[in-house]
């Protein structure tokens, strides 16, 4: 046990004179428990972390750059993935020791390191194993073909008269002829070319296995990054310490587009631990010896701030009367099918409806930070960024360095999944190491976090329909507008934040985009349009808006699939009954066989509901606590969602509580079942998050959301009682030897908002069209609609 | 022994990470609203962001200290059986907090255990198998209990 006697009995009934007399000196007693020994990550990191540089590029097509066999027989896989928990580097072990035919328990993974794992972009797009893992699969498989050849050698025997399991080749003729892989390799290197004209197309001679002979893909083993996350092991990017670091806190314009008019250095330069005040036109930091110091700083240093001439930004309350007024920046071409105003005009029951989403962030668990050292002449960055590639390449720009001196180690680190501030404080931490020539550690604030991070972007949606006599939807419009002007991408050196303020951005703000609802629905007159709008601030404003998990889904999958709720209760129709008809009307199909996995994942979650078909809403019952339940679906690329929830909605207080939750989810061939199960479950409950409770808020200058007060997330008090994931195989040949492992976890959370909403319609009858659901707003429709 | 200089006024956070080197508390919030920096003072789960280190009386147990002569505490075995943490950045708070639980109620029900652990946030959303593993924690520990005391009936 750590025991600190903390303080000695003079500073029992401390007094401010006791401080005075002590100058604060603490003896503390301090025993450090054994920890476990480190995992292979801390070891990887710690290795590179002692490479001096400089740190030219891993070359993807030397197979050397992707496995190593070691001589003791086990192997160590190098990619340039990161795992942001959802245990992605255990699930490229099982397909890689499979393609290499060797026990998933004699390899290691290395992610994420820039100088010693090649460059596969790091995380994003749930694409880890759908895109990245092939050509995993194809180096693995092509450094079996090479060991197979090295025993036929040694063996004088041909290939296919070897057997190999367990990195262990034996002859078949003679199985007591046996070499390790480890043996046969010896220590040395490959030296293998491989080819492909980028590193997703990399591979070597050799063919990747058939399903079938996969002997790992579908087992569970379990995460090998969960043992270091659970005894306080040093893996963290916010707990790692070079000599001589110092600690920086930003100062942030109070009002946004404020600009620095004077900063007033010695109102901080007299404080305990002062380094240095750092300002470049609106960009202000303080820089101290020691965190507690910089904190205190950051809050006293004296800035004069000139207000912006005209609102940054409307208030939150009129956010969306702006976003319908404005005129867009863009427009994208609609997409049609049939005569949406024609079937319209024919139709025997019109409806329309609009839906609001504000924005919403990504608000991390622990403020961005980054450590960056500036030793040897090189930069050397600490980051738990989700693209530790990109990071490198856009400080490499900002800072005009060469990128061979410049490399980023990937650690653990709170993740917020998307384009977050990891982003903007690696580029900052670089900056001022750069600046000051010493190791500088930068750690933003809660408020700062809250407040300054990254959007996903506010929509407006309205849709109609038509129904024809029969209650068949026959018409279906769809038209958004998505407040996404100058859409901020990945680790820009032109955009990041710290460019914005300093004045080193690009002109041309990004065009921003406006997404539509994705389903296999069968409507013959189909229309979907949308327009891009700009707020009045577009650069150094806090409502910047990046890529948040499932960038843009569940906004316009709220609308779409609400909006399918409303026209199946307008036809009386039971809406999982109608939804199946939807989907079942479909003539083609595309090569992903989308639609008939579609149909299997709505019937797997109406299934595992037991789903009682009826039409919307429910029996109205008296008493405190009304019920419902919701469905909804979608796909995001090629992996198919479906809700089924069941919530209770407290007429009382407003409360809704989503009791029951069933998610079916078919992301093709399923690596790691457990860990999948898990990524779903959690991916879930963040869009029930986002659909209860997350929303952005702001005057007309400033962010108001800036802690956990002022931003509610969800809580151990929302979790549902009962959550249960269903993994479908849906596809038409479900055992074929090439059935693809898709992304899985940000397409859980598309149907999330719709499903709440249309639960609480099911519950209630009211039609809430306004995320989030928090218990005013539904009290107040309740109210409006006297519940 | 190790000292320390710092002002009183200083959060115990700091000193733990900063000073002492400790990873477990971690910083997410300064404002004890989130859990991320909890650790225990004689027990008690206690946010070490808000914490003046000059108010600290007592033993603290951080995060490193719940394994004992290198077996993990039940919790902390709890957590990788049930498989519970993604990023796993808040997850020294949810274990310490769950720690001081089930000491103070070993047999907590499910309620008390969504009461017990609402404080602590996850921004990854793991609360349903958090609450999976204090359930399996407190089982394992009164069948430990169960079979000490049924040992000591033995003897007697």
């Amino acid at each position: 046990m750590n025991s600190i006697d903390a303080l000695l009995d003079k500073f029992a009934a401390p007094t401010r004179r006791d401080f005075l007399k002590t100058s604060g000196r603490l003896v503390v007693g301090f025993t450090a428990a054994a920890n476990a020994g480190p995992l292979i990550s801390l070891a990887s990191a710690q290795a590179a972390a002692q490479g001096v540089g400089p740190y030219p590029d891993p070359d993807f097509r030397q197979l050397d750059s992707w496995i190593v066999i070691h001589q003791d027989n086990t192997a160590t896989f190098y990619v340039g993935k990161t795992d942001l928990g959802q245990g992605t580097g255990t699930a490229f072990r099982q397909i890689m020791s499979d393609e290499l035919d060797m026990a998933f328990d004699r390899t290691t993974c290395i992610m994420g390191n820039t100088d010693i794992t090649v460059d596969q972009g790091g995380s994003g797009g749930s694409d880890a194993l759908q895109t990245d893992g092939y050509p995993m699969r194809r180096v693995a498989a092509e450094a079996r073909r090479v060991l197979l050849d090295m025993a036929s050698r040694r063996f004088g025997v041909p290939v296919d008269q070897l057997a190999v399991s367990d990195g262990v080749v034996t002859t078949k003729a003679n199985p007591s002829q046996r070499v390790t892989y480890g043996e046969l390799i010896g220590g040395n290197r490959f030296n293998v070319a491989l080819t492909g004209d980028d590193i997703n197309a990399t591979t070597g001679i050799a063919k990747i296995k058939p399903v079938q002979e996969m002997k790992n893909v579908g087992l569970s083993p379990r995460r090998d990054d969960i043992p270091a996350k659970v005894d306080a092991s040093p893996i963290w990017a916010v707990g790692k310490k070079v000599p001589g670091m110092v600690h920086a806190r930003n100062v942030k314009p109070p009002v946004a587009g404020a600009e620095v008019v004077s900063v007033d250095e010695s109102s901080v330069s007299g404080m305990p631990g002062f380094v240095k005040v750092v300002r470049e036109r609106n960009y202000v930091a303080v820089v101290f010896q020691r965190e507690e110091q910089a904190i205190a700083a950051a809050r006293r240093l004296k800035v004069n701030w000139r207000k912006p001439a005209a609102a940054p930004f409307p208030a939150s309350e009129e956010l969306f009367t702006f976003m319908r007024r404005a005129k867009p920046t863009s427009s994208p071409n609609p997409t049609v099918t049939g005569n949406i105003e024609t079937a319209l005009a024919g139709a025997a029951t019109r409806i329309e409806a609009e839906y609001e989403v504000p924005f919403q962030g990504h608000t991390s668990i622990g403020p961005a930070h980054a450590l960056a050292d500036p030793s040897n002449g090189q930069m050397t960055i600490y980051s738990n960024d989700m693209k530790s590639y990109g990071l490198r390449n856009g400080v490499a720009e900002f800072l005009n360095i060469p990128r061979e001196r410049i490399r980023v180690i990937w650690m653990q680190g709170p993740q917020a999944y998307g384009r977050t501030a990891a982003d903007d404080a690696g580029f900052e931490a670089a900056y001022l190491a750069h600046q000051l020539g010493t190791p500088v550690r930068v750690q933003w604030s809660r408020d700062e976090e809250t407040a300054w991070d990254t959007k996903g972007p506010a929509y407006v949606m309205r849709m109609r329909g038509g129904l024809d006599a029969q209650g068949n939807l026959v018409a279906l419009d769809y038209e958004a507008r998505a407040a996404d002007y100058c859409h901020l991408g990945y680790n820009e050196h032109d955009t990041v934040l710290i460019a914005q303020l300093t004045g080193r951005r690009r002109q041309m703000p990004a065009a921003g985009g406006v997404a539509s609802p994705s389903d296999m629905y069968a409507v013959s007159s189909r229309r979907t349009a949308g327009h891009v709008v700009q707020l009045p601030l577009v650069w150094e404003t806090p409502l910047r808006t990046g890529n948040l998990r499932d960038p843009n889904g569940p906004q316009v999958t709220f609308a779409g699939e609400s909006f399918i709720d409303e026209l199946a209760a307008a036809a009386k129709a039971d809406p999982v009954e109608f939804r199946l008809r939807l989907l079942s009307a479909g003539k083609g199909d595309d090569s992903g066989f989308k639609r008939a996995r579609s149909i299997a994942v709505v019937k797997a979650a109406a299934n595992a509901f037991k789903w009682d078909a009826r039409p919307s809403p429910a029996a109205r019952t008296s008493g405190e606590i009304l019920r419902g339940r919701g469905f909804a679906y979608a796909y995001r690329n090629q992996t198919v969602v479906a809700n089924a929830a069941e919530v209770e909605v407290n007429r009382r207080t407003g409360r809704v509580w989503v009791k029951r939750l069933v998610c079916s989810h078919d992301c093709g061939l399923v690596i790691n079942p457990e860990a999948l199960r898990r990524t779903i479950e959690a991916a879930s409950m963040h869009g029930l998050s986002r659909a209860l409770y997350e929303e952005v808020t702001f005057d007309t200058e400033k962010v108001t959301t800036v802690d956990w007060r002022t931003s509610p997330t969800l809580t151990h008090l929302d979790a549902p009682a009962t959550l249960d994931v269903v993994l479908v195989n849906g596809d038409p040949n479900p055992k074929r030897p090439d059935l693809p492992h898709y992304g899985a976890g940000e397409a859980a959370l598309k149907p999330m908002f719709a499903a709440v909403a249309n639960a609480i319609y099911d519950a209630t009858g009211v039609r809430l069209r306004r995320v989030p659901f928090k218990p005013e707003r539904v009290l107040a429709a309740l109210k409006a609609a006297r519940v | 022994m190790q000292t320390v200089d710092v002002e009183p006024s200083t959060p115990l956070l700091y000193v733990l990470r900063n000073d002492l080197d400790l990873q477990g508390p971690r910083f997410g919030c300064g404002l004890g609203q989130c859990g991320a920096c909890t650790v225990l003072i004689n027990g008690t789960a206690t946010r070490s962001c808000v914490t003046p280190v000059s108010s600290v009386k007592g033993a603290i147990t951080t995060l490193e200290g719940l394994a004992r002569n290198g077996t993990l505490h039940p919790i902390q075995q709890a957590w990788i059986d049930e498989q519970v943490p993604a990023c796993g950045y808040c997850q020294n708070g949810q274990m310490l907090t769950a720690v001081a639980l089930l000491q103070r109620n070993p047999r907590p029900t499910d309620a008390q255990i969504r009461e017990a652990m609402a404080p602590v946030l996850c921004r990854c959303f793991t609360y349903y198998r958090i609450q999976a593993a204090v359930r399996r924690a407190a089982s394992t520990q009164a069948t430990a209990e169960g079979v000490a005391s049924e040992a000591a009936g033995e003897r007697a």
